[in-house]
């Protein structure tokens, strides 16, 4: 698969923490490919490794608590598993940003919003401080806070209007890949959608790459070119957003499309996938879903199975489809 | 800002009027007779003698009429009355030792920042880690030495033994070496486990890892994301320690020979020296509430959210 318009290669990627003296498996050997100008979902339940995935990638996991993690993580052909700490830097916030996904807590609120956008100028591109205080003014009225209240603290601001700053500061240095960890679930509906609005000019202005990590299937819908499906630290399918949405193939998606409430049908109650989520830090053998899965047979619980392909560019990680079926 | 400070200043007032009547009182209950012991040097004492310096300090009056006339003097005029011993003003005697306090205080304090603050970071950073651990119990140990013991062993040694340092007096900048360690060090040892433990929780914030993920470098997420966040009570500690030893720290000064106040209250209390001992305790409860004041407002200063309460506290009172 080596091709030139490859932006982002992750492969085999493990996150392993250590919690309260019991491993947490969370990520478990993640592999994908991003090409330049396209957007990846990555969707899943929580708890189920996406925003350790997105983390690894930018390697701002908590040390305190993560024992493993590796694979590798090519981007634009260099290993970021393997860069010192201080050349890792140069890639964060300035080749690489995060929109994290509660603005409530991803602020700092001793410093002004303006201070907090213009540092990550003032790291990556070499100009005087004045001169980044107006870029980052300049970034608040991109993202459409007037330029008035650039000397408030994070305190002064709403929810929506903190998620704002969060994405102008992730935005501030025109990143080649942005990594937006459900940048929406915090907000309500109405400042969803404009949140979500105010990503897709950005990104058509300025030609972003992006992963788009989010458990809401409107906004994979939405935005996506490609997706992957992540279950238990897993990707259990992985296509084009047609392949996913048209030519579901892996029963837990499936369960999860059956979940959605149908608008025109009145119906009383939800369709859940039955059971709990897979315990990360025990985790059964074989199909991780099989104790969820309706069709699970005894050979789905006895071995691992294999990412495969169902049709060119469409991987799933099911013993049904395996077989060719 | 400035009406909370107003008022503020304002409730310090019955605090101390109630310091002063506790202290006027205590003393005149406190056994031992403040004109025998000031006659003491004489080989015969009289009954004759004894009345004459009674009515000298103004004892032949009764109880009532004595702390009236203190506490107008106290309140109205700044003015504590004449020491037994020194037969001066205690108001002048008070100024001449404040300097010497303040500068012993600051030094100690400033030792305690300098050192305090940044040890507590990084064994923040490295919890859990040998370097965390080492620290942790060094700061332990600082924190459960008596600190006249600590002294006593630091002149031995240093003055003493090694003869580097001086032991006694404050004519040089050298005299402050070993109060200051001898002061400091448990203060160090107080500050470096509040900043180890309010780093603790700042640490894991998430706008730190925000910090982080604009690759600014680990020291910068550190020392400036972080720790402005974990400062508050900090600055609590480092205001309390301030205005205690602006108070005097009796046990230094004494072990030391420093004319502070802290060794002039201890031998005003011997000499039964009552103007003396009221006019440093109301002093010691004067540096202490504005000690606490300004603390108040430095946080206000360190933490936006806090100023913006003062503000709009002050704006309903203006709406009402």
């Amino acid at each position: 698969m080596e091709n030139k318009n490859l932006l982002l290669s992750v492969k085999d990627l493990q996150v392993k923490y250590q919690s309260g003296g019991v491993l947490v498996h969370a990520v478990n050997g993640v592999s994908f490919d991003l090409e330049k100008g396209k957007t990846f979902g990555l969707v899943g339940e929580t708890g189920a490794g996406k925003t350790s995935i997105a983390r690894a990638i930018l390697r701002i996991l908590p040390d305190y608590a993560t024992r493993v993690c590796s694979g590798e993580t090519f981007f634009e052909g260099v290993d970021l598993m393997k860069l010192s700490a201080t050349e890792m830097q140069k890639y964060r916030g300035g080749k690489i940003s995060m929109i994290f996904q509660d603005p409530m807590t991803a602020l700092n609120p001793v410093q002004t919003v303006v201070n907090q956008i213009a540092e990550g100028l003032k790291t990556h591109e070499k100009i005087t401080k004045a001169e980044a205080r107006l870029r980052a003014i300049e970034m608040l009225e991109t993202v459409g806070i007037p330029a008035d209240r650039a000397d408030e603290y994070p305190h002064q601001f709403s929810g929506g209007m903190k998620q704002r700053v969060v994405i102008a500061i992730a935005l501030a240095c025109n990143p080649e890949l942005l990594i937006a960890d459900e940048q929406t679930t915090a907000l309500d509906v109405t400042i969803q959608a404009q949140v979500m609005d105010l990503i897709k000019s950005l990104r058509a202005k300025r030609n972003t790459s992006m992963i788009m990590i989010t458990h809401d299937l409107g906004v994979i819908a939405d935005v996506c070119d490609y997706v992957a499906v992540v279950y238990a630290g897993q990707i259990v399918e992985y296509g084009t957003l047609e392949d996913i949405y048209d030519r579901t193939a892996h029963p837990y998606m499936k369960g999860l499309f059956a979940a959605l409430p149908e608008m025109n049908l009145d119906s009383d109650r939800l369709k859940p996938i039955e059971g709990m989520p897979a315990d990360p830090t025990n985790l059964p053998d074989g199909c991780k879903f099989a104790p969820r899965c309706p069709y699970a047979t005894e050979e789905c619980r006895k071995r691992e199975i294999d990412l495969k392909e169902v049709s060119a560019g469409h991987f799933c990680r099911c013993i049904k489809t395996e077989s060719g079926v | 800002m400035l009406r909370y400070v107003l008022k503020r200043l304002l409730m310090m007032i019955p605090i101390l009027l109630a310091v002063a009547i506790l202290i006027f009182t205590l003393m005149n209950f406190v056994p031992g007779d403040p004109a025998r012991i000031a006659l003491s040097q004489n080989a015969v004492i009289t009954e004759a003698d004894l009345a004459a310096k009674r009515a000298e300090f103004g004892l032949d009056q009764p109880f009532f009429t004595r702390l009236i006339s203190f506490l107008e003097g106290a309140f109205f005029h700044l003015d504590f009355g004449v020491s037994y011993t020194y037969s001066t003003p205690v108001t002048s005697l008070l100024a001449t030792r404040f300097p010497i306090t303040l500068m012993l205080a600051f030094l100690c304090t400033l030792t305690m920042v300098v050192l305090g603050i940044p040890a507590g970071v990084s064994a923040a950073v490295h919890a859990g880690k040998a370097g965390d651990r080492i620290s942790m119990f060094i700061t332990l140990l600082f924190n459960s030495m008596p600190n006249f013991w600590l002294g006593l062993m630091l002149v031995l040694f240093f003055s003493l033994e090694l003869k580097l340092l001086p032991s006694t007096g404050i004519g040089s900048p050298a005299h402050f070496v070993l109060p200051v360690i001898c002061g400091s060090l448990s203060g160090v040892a107080s500050i470096a486990r509040q900043t180890r433990a309010s780093m603790l929780e700042v640490i894991r914030s998430d706008f730190v890892t925000t910090a982080r993920s604009k690759g600014i470098s680990e020291r910068k997420a550190i020392y400036g994301h972080a720790l402005p966040n974990a400062l508050i009570p900090v600055i609590t500690v480092c205001g309390q320690q301030f205005g205690h030893m602006l108070g005097g720290i009796s046990v230094i000064e004494m072990l030391f020979s420093i004319p502070g106040i802290g060794s002039f209250l201890i031998t005003s209390i011997n000499q039964r020296d009552y103007p003396s001992v009221q006019g440093c305790v109301i002093y010691i409860a004067v540096t202490f509430s504005l000690m606490m004041l300004i603390t108040d407002l430095i946080y206000a200063f360190v933490d936006p959210r806090i100023k913006s309460n003062y503000f709009v506290q002050r704006k309903k009172k203006e709406k009402t």
